[in-house]
């Protein structure tokens, strides 16, 4: 079958910008999970002037659609006289478009944790900070795993609009097989059974990983 | 030339862009309302077809629309886009990028929309069917008459965020060539070479746009919301 | 068509769930007019049973004729079979999305193919049958369970049904509120409506029955009249039934 002899062809030539993926995957979750967290900090616990920031981070990113804040760090800020490389406008663009989403996982998971907790432990003289540390935060990231585990999927998914400036991933390399080959439907077909395994291979390492973590008695924040 | 040359560059700049900001990112504007308002009624009713007959249909139709929704939602919005696109554009039907894209961004959206649709007739509850065949309705009746106007209003909180992402995925039709926001922005960049400005406005307006959205679906929800209260 | 004094008739019926006999050669006949309460311990079958007389469930074995005509016959339209058999859940089931009247009404329009006026009225006609008229525009939500219930029995009449069945229609009431539901079942009675009841109200079966069926395990372990069953049982676990019944109600004076 035509289909299947282009796949085996062009399989490794695909493979090689799936390091790429998976890193900007990787970096995407990671970045956003520290940017998510702090924000979500942030909103619910901070001053006046940190709360009004983190909201109005979160509700601009996830207002905006990510390509538009792609182009707007690689293209828009040289007008500022500030250039980023390609990968480093894909990192930044992923991690804090990630991180806005991560934000609002995590508000749930803390709101639905309650605000009992947090006057049991200042009853017994923590302060506000170390209550959020010890009591608060080991709680609402558990609870917040099953909506939270769609987010690495997600990030997956996205990373392939950073090929709109040539940063050399998945789609990137589809893209020039499609030229080369004049067969796009081809290409992107093939690319997309890439994505779909590597999409369905994450998504059951995280399903492992969170029936590993489940802490009995809490149950998941209605997700979604 | 004298003076002009002593002028900032801002002043001249201001007059100019104002008018090509209006021409160019507003018609921008318009191609991508256009877009969402083709992609999500396509794939609502898609949708809708979709969850009922995975909630209704026999085994094997609704294993088809388990492997339709598995498949439409792992892959990336884009590389699904490049390839109806083709398909779409191709010798068989030729249609232009725009009614290709969006007619695509429609049957991407219809994976996610099944999934909410189906979760909602869910909710509604079997009890609702049962009292519906008793008093005599066939399935397709209480389907009709019972099942969906409930599900409907349940669904609305998770369909408003659907619209949105609508919405947001239309910037990614920029990749095919079609006018819009992200597009004409990309040329207000150029001719006005104030790159920043060009797609900040750009980033303005889509979030204009989803917060009306959103705000416009919120006020929907309160509306059809059902009376809870004891009278 | 036959002629024949029974509205319901239902010869050995037999329902099995996977390695579960739920009843077995079950044999029933109900006339016209008359009220059949059944009374047993949970799980026993009475709700299936209910469930496979409107052919909600299906039967593995048996036939059930209504008004001498065989429903259980292959080439039979249910739909149709269950406009005349009413139905009144024990978790009301009223469609959550109409009013009380909207919910009376749907069947008429819908089922019927009534012209929405005479649905109306129709419709208002049972709901005062009831006592709800005035409750006309509430959503379910808005109305107690005991209400709920009543525009329940409501929906049911408005098909005009030849027998109305009762799945432990006070089961999940607040018990001040199963009073209400009960007057208008007993109503319902006295107006001669054919109903078969299945019910842990034993007031209510003495008081209203005409007959009283024991039923057990998936079998009817006796019938007969409230008086022959209340004061002389033959079965010795229907003795064994009534009396812990009777000892945690109170017994209600002989006459």
């Amino acid at each position: 079958m035509a289909f299947l002899e282009f796949f085996v062809r062009f399989l490794p030539d695909l493979l090689s910008g799936m390091g790429m993926t998976l890193l900007l995957t990787a970096e995407g979750v990671l970045a956003g999970f520290i940017l998510g967290l702090a924000a979500t900090l942030a909103r619910t616990y901070a001053g006046r002037f940190w709360r009004n920031l983190a909201i109005a981070y979160i509700e601009l990113f996830r207002g905006t659609p990510l390509l538009v804040q792609v182009f707007l760090l690689y293209y828009g800020l040289p007008g500022l006289g500030i250039t980023l490389s390609r990968e480093w406008s894909a990192f930044l663009a992923l991690g804090l478009n990630s991180g806005a989403y991560q934000a609002e996982y995590l508000r749930g998971s803390i709101l639905a944790i309650g605000e009992g907790q947090m006057l049991a432990a200042r009853a017994i003289g923590m302060s506000k900070w170390k209550a959020v540390f010890y009591i608060i935060l080991p709680q609402a990231l558990r609870l917040a795993i099953p909506a939270w585990a769609n987010e690495p999927v997600s990030l997956l998914k996205a990373t392939s609009v950073v090929f709109l400036i040539a940063v050399p991933e998945l789609m990137t390399r589809a893209k020039l097989i499609a030229s080369r080959t004049y067969d796009p439907i081809s290409s992107y077909l093939a690319v997309a059974i890439l994505y779909l395994v590597l999409v369905y291979l994450v998504d059951f390492v995280l399903k492992w990983l969170e029936r590993r973590t489940r802490l009995p008695g809490l149950s998941a924040v209605g997700e979604h | 030339m004298g003076r002009a040359n002593s002028l900032p560059i801002f002043a001249i700049g201001w007059q100019r862009m104002l008018s090509q900001f209006f021409s160019y990112i507003l018609q921008g504007t318009s191609v991508t309302i256009a877009v969402t308002l083709i992609a999500l009624p396509f794939g609502l009713i898609l949708g809708l077809l979709l969850a009922l007959l995975y909630n209704y249909g026999g085994f094997w139709v609704s294993r088809l629309a388990a492997i339709y929704s598995l498949v439409m939602r792992g892959v990336p919005p884009i590389a699904l886009l490049f390839i109806l696109y083709f398909l779409l554009s191709g010798r068989l039907i030729n249609l232009s990028p725009f009614w290709a894209g969006s007619i695509s961004l429609g049957i991407i959206s219809s994976a996610y929309q099944m999934e909410i649709l189906r979760g909602a007739l869910q909710a509604v509850g079997e009890g609702q069917m049962i009292a519906a065949r008793a008093i005599g309705m066939s399935r397709l009746q209480a389907i009709r008459y019972i099942i969906i106007p409930q599900a409907i209003r349940l669904a609305i909180p998770p369909w408003s965020n659907e619209a949105s992402i609508v919405l947001k995925d239309s910037s990614l039709v920029y990749a095919i060539g079609v006018p819009e926001i992200l597009r004409r922005a990309q040329q207000l960049s150029a001719t006005t070479q104030q790159p920043f400005l060009a797609f900040g406005a750009a980033a303005l307006i889509y979030f204009l746009l989803v917060f009306l959205v959103n705000r416009g679906l919120d006020l929907l929800a309160e509306k059809t919301k059902l009376p809870t209260s004891m009278a | 068509m036959t002629e024949t004094p029974y509205i319901l008739q239902a010869k050995n019926l037999t329902k099995i769930y996977g390695d579960n006999v739920i009843f077995k050669d079950i044999c029933l006949d109900v006339h016209k007019g008359e009220t059949i309460v059944i009374i047993g311990p949970s799980g026993t079958g009475k709700s299936t049973l209910l469930r496979c007389l409107n052919l909600l469930t299906p039967v593995n074995n048996g036939q059930i004729f209504l008004e001498g005509q065989e429903i259980t016959a292959p080439s039979v339209d249910a739909d149709q079979v269950r406009q005349k058999i009413g139905m009144v859940f024990q978790n009301f089931l009223l469609f959550n999305h109409l009013t009380a009247l909207g919910n009376v009404m749907v069947g008429l329009t819908k089922v019927k193919k009534m012209s929405p006026d005479q649905a109306r009225r129709k419709a208002l006609h049972e709901l005062e049958r009831v006592g709800l008229a005035d409750r006309a525009n509430h959503y379910p939500a808005q109305l107690s369970g005991g209400q709920q219930q009543r525009v329940a029995i409501a929906r049911a009449l408005a098909m005009d049904p030849l027998i109305m069945l009762f799945d432990e229609p006070t089961s999940a009431l607040d018990p001040e509120l199963i009073g209400e539901v009960l007057g208008v079942m007993e109503q319902l009675a006295r107006e001669h409506m054919t109903m078969l009841v299945v019910t842990h109200e034993m007031g209510f079966a003495r008081e209203v029955a005409d007959r009283i069926i024991f039923m057990e395990k998936g079998r009817i372990v006796e019938q007969g009249s409230p008086e022959d069953l209340f004061e002389h049982p033959q079965h010795p676990r229907t003795r064994e039934f009534l009396g812990k019944i009777s000892e945690l109600y109170g017994k209600k004076e002989k006459k």
